[in-house]
């Protein structure tokens, strides 16, 4: 039995760094694994409704005839099984948190016109950027790429 | 309450939570008080019930496994493992010996972040708060290895039916083995406060005794169970990489808190030692196995978590979706262990007597 | 290297009336009792009592069949901590059950918003 036995821990955490860090100011460095959201590659998109009709938390809607793809970001439990799920793999999950706002919002991208004339189409060629609804999408690192060649091996 | 009369004391009741600054959790206690003591215990919970067992009829039996593993944020990994290995087992479906092991290492990491919580929590509950942060300070260093191979601080969302979704690479299993070496020595530092400290010895000894026979008889599981010599851990059934490691169940005979606090704090070198050994032996080898057709049968399978025994009971009949899940929760075994602790205690300790069951509600209510 | 425990599960499926003697044999098996539940199968429901044995960890698991609007003998006489699971049973899945010792919470246990219990009504 001791008196003061955590007192040279905390003598020596007095007089050493912090361990936060100044988040926000300084950013903080996501693992390039981090489920932060998912982003979509619309112009690969073929409106299968795979994902939506898999979502667990049913944050997700395809509509076929208009060719749009909408996720309700505040509903999304970044679970990734739309991205282990997607046949073409156009979908992915990339670092980045959704931030906090007032109210729930739902983002909607249109697919290029071109790619729903064929019902398949081979290959996109001069895709054109989405729609002006669309936010501009995240830009993809290449390291979501080892994520998604996990989730072929799982076929229901 | 004035005990004038020594023949008739006056009752009261006194309701306790869901809103209390120690409990993390919202459970409501009505504790019937006479003078200072504690007379009886009526706990009440249900103030987050979200009735996660009832969607299982909508959801199909994989999708389910985002929403089982969205049980609780602590034993998440823990929930999805049970659940998918109950399925497995239904479906016939052989995991590959990697995806075994994988799912040893996380739950046992999941396992230290628990009880580290927990020591923190116990730490706030008798006011120590420097030794609160220490143990959050060194949980961070585990939350960090989950974000690193899983990409989820918390909810991992690797589990799938016959097997995970990621792998972990070499370096991964080196800044894990890493990690744990420091991890391993910071708990030596608060080891000490929290085992050999005079105030902190004297707010734990001989608090809330629960004997064997008790734990026995009220059905205890875990942690809680173990304090009072129960030597009953489910990793000895051998799922997953368990049948490979040696390690024993840690038990304490005293039966207070200061014993419970001493099995978690020893199950986190067993965890750390656990997660070494598979380290060591993990073979190369495929990560999931394709899964056909649907589940048709039913199945009791138990896993042993940070908090004691769960059970997932999975019922289903070829269908896409399940007919009946059912998970036990050990905070809903170790309830009534805790109303009887209560009994007898004085009201300056009760905070404290409910964090040492490890009181997890949102599990219990699913 | 650890031993393997293979855990066996037997189901025991008991008639309603024979259930208090099978429990109190499990009791005097010094068994404890690990769960119940209730599952609703095509329009019955199957309560399951779980008893483990710890040292062996073994299982035994009783089942009773019954109709919904049937009750069910409550084992709290044998097992004290049955009273928690019963609540949830009958709070939750509308079960009746008959002499419940110790505490009724007579739907007080899980203090929740929605109406209870939940029956598959519209399910078949």
């Amino acid at each position: 039995m001791a008196i003061m036995n955590f007192g040279k821990q905390m003598l020596k955490n007095l007089f050493s760094k912090p361990v936060t860090t100044s988040y926000p100011a300084e950013p903080y460095p996501y693992p390039e694994r981090s489920r932060g959201h998912v982003v979509i590659d619309i112009d690969k998109c073929i409106s299968c409704t795979i994902c939506a009709l898999n979502c667990p938390s049913d944050a997700l809607s395809v509509d076929r005839q208009k060719g749009t793809w909408t996720i309700n970001r505040f509903d999304c439990i970044a679970c990734g099984y739309c991205v282990t799920k997607c046949p073409k793999k156009c979908l992915s999950m990339v670092p980045g948190y959704q931030e906090p706002m007032g109210a729930k919002s739902e983002e909607t991208y249109q697919r290029p016109p071109e790619s729903m004339v064929k019902p398949v189409p081979k290959k996109p060629t001069a895709a054109k950027p989405a729609a002006p609804a669309a936010k501009p999408a995240v830009p993809v690192p290449a390291a979501s790429a080892e994520e998604t060649a996990d989730g072929t091996k799982e076929e229901a | 309450m004035n005990g004038s009369s020594t023949v008739n004391k006056t009752r009261t009741v006194v309701p306790f939570g869901p809103q209390h600054p120690v409990l993390p959790e919202p459970v409501h206690l009505d504790l019937v008080i006479e003078d200072e003591r504690v007379i009886e215990a009526i706990p009440n919970i249900g103030f987050i019930h979200r009735g996660l067992e009832g969607l299982v009829e909508k959801k199909d039996f994989q999708e389910m496994t985002y929403v089982v593993e969205r049980t609780c944020g602590i034993c998440s990994f823990q929930h999805g493992m049970g659940y998918v290995e109950a399925v497995e087992h239904i479906m016939n479906v052989e995991t590959p010996d990697r995806a075994r092991h994988l799912r040893t290492i996380w739950s046992e990491l999941g396992r230290l972040h628990s009880h580290l919580l927990w020591l923190g929590l116990l730490a706030d509950g008798f006011g120590f708060e420097s030794l609160f942060y220490e143990c959050w300070r060194i949980r961070e260093h585990i939350l960090d290895l989950h974000e690193m191979t899983t990409g989820g601080r918390l909810i991992f969302s690797v589990n799938t039916v016959g097997g995970v979704l990621k792998d972990m690479t070499p370096e991964m299993l080196r800044k894990i083995l890493d990690t744990l070496d420091e991890v391993a020595r910071d708990v030596r530092v608060v080891e000490k406060t929290f085992l050999y400290d005079y105030t902190v010895q004297s707010r734990l000894k001989g608090v809330g005794v629960l004997t064997k026979q008790q734990a026995h008889d009220l059905g205890c599981c875990g942690p809680f169970a173990r304090a009072s010599g129960i030597a009953c851990d489910m990793r000895k059934l051998g799922y997953d990489a368990y049948p490979y490691l040696d390690f024993e169940p840690i038990t304490s005979n005293d039966g207070d808190s200061y014993a419970r606090c001493y099995v978690r704090l020893m199950e986190v070198y067993q965890s750390i030692d656990i997660i070494r050994q598979v380290i060591g032996r993990i073979p190369e080898g495929d990560i999931a196995v394709p899964v056909k057709g649907f589940p048709n049968g039913e199945y009791f399978n138990r896993v042993e978590q940070p908090r004691g025994e769960a059970y997932y009971y999975v019922k289903a009949s070829g269908k896409k979706t399940l007919d009946r899940l059912r998970i036990r929760t050990p905070t809903f075994a170790n309830l009534a262990g805790l109303t009887e602790t209560l009994k007898g205690a004085e009201i300056g300790d009760v905070p404290l007597l409910i964090l040492t069951i490890d009181p997890c509600i949102s599990c219990t209510e699913r | 290297m650890a031993e393997v425990i293979h855990g066996i599960d037997e189901i025991r499926v008991v008639p309603k009336e024979e259930l208090l003697l099978a429990v109190m044999t499990l009791k005097n098996e010094n068994r404890r009792l690990a769960q119940a539940c209730a599952a609703y199968v095509n329009g019955l429901v199957e309560v399951s009592y779980t008893f483990a044995d710890d040292e062996a960890y073994q299982l035994v698991h009783l089942r009773v069949v019954i109709n919904p609007d049937d009750s069910i003998p409550s084992i709290t006489p044998f097992f004290p901590i049955a009273v928690f699971y019963e609540n949830e049973m009958s709070e939750l899945y509308g079960l009746r059950i008959d002499m419940m010792e110790g505490i009724d919470y007579h739907g007080r246990l899980y203090r929740i918003e929605k109406e209870a219990p939940f029956r598959p009504e519209v399910k078949k």
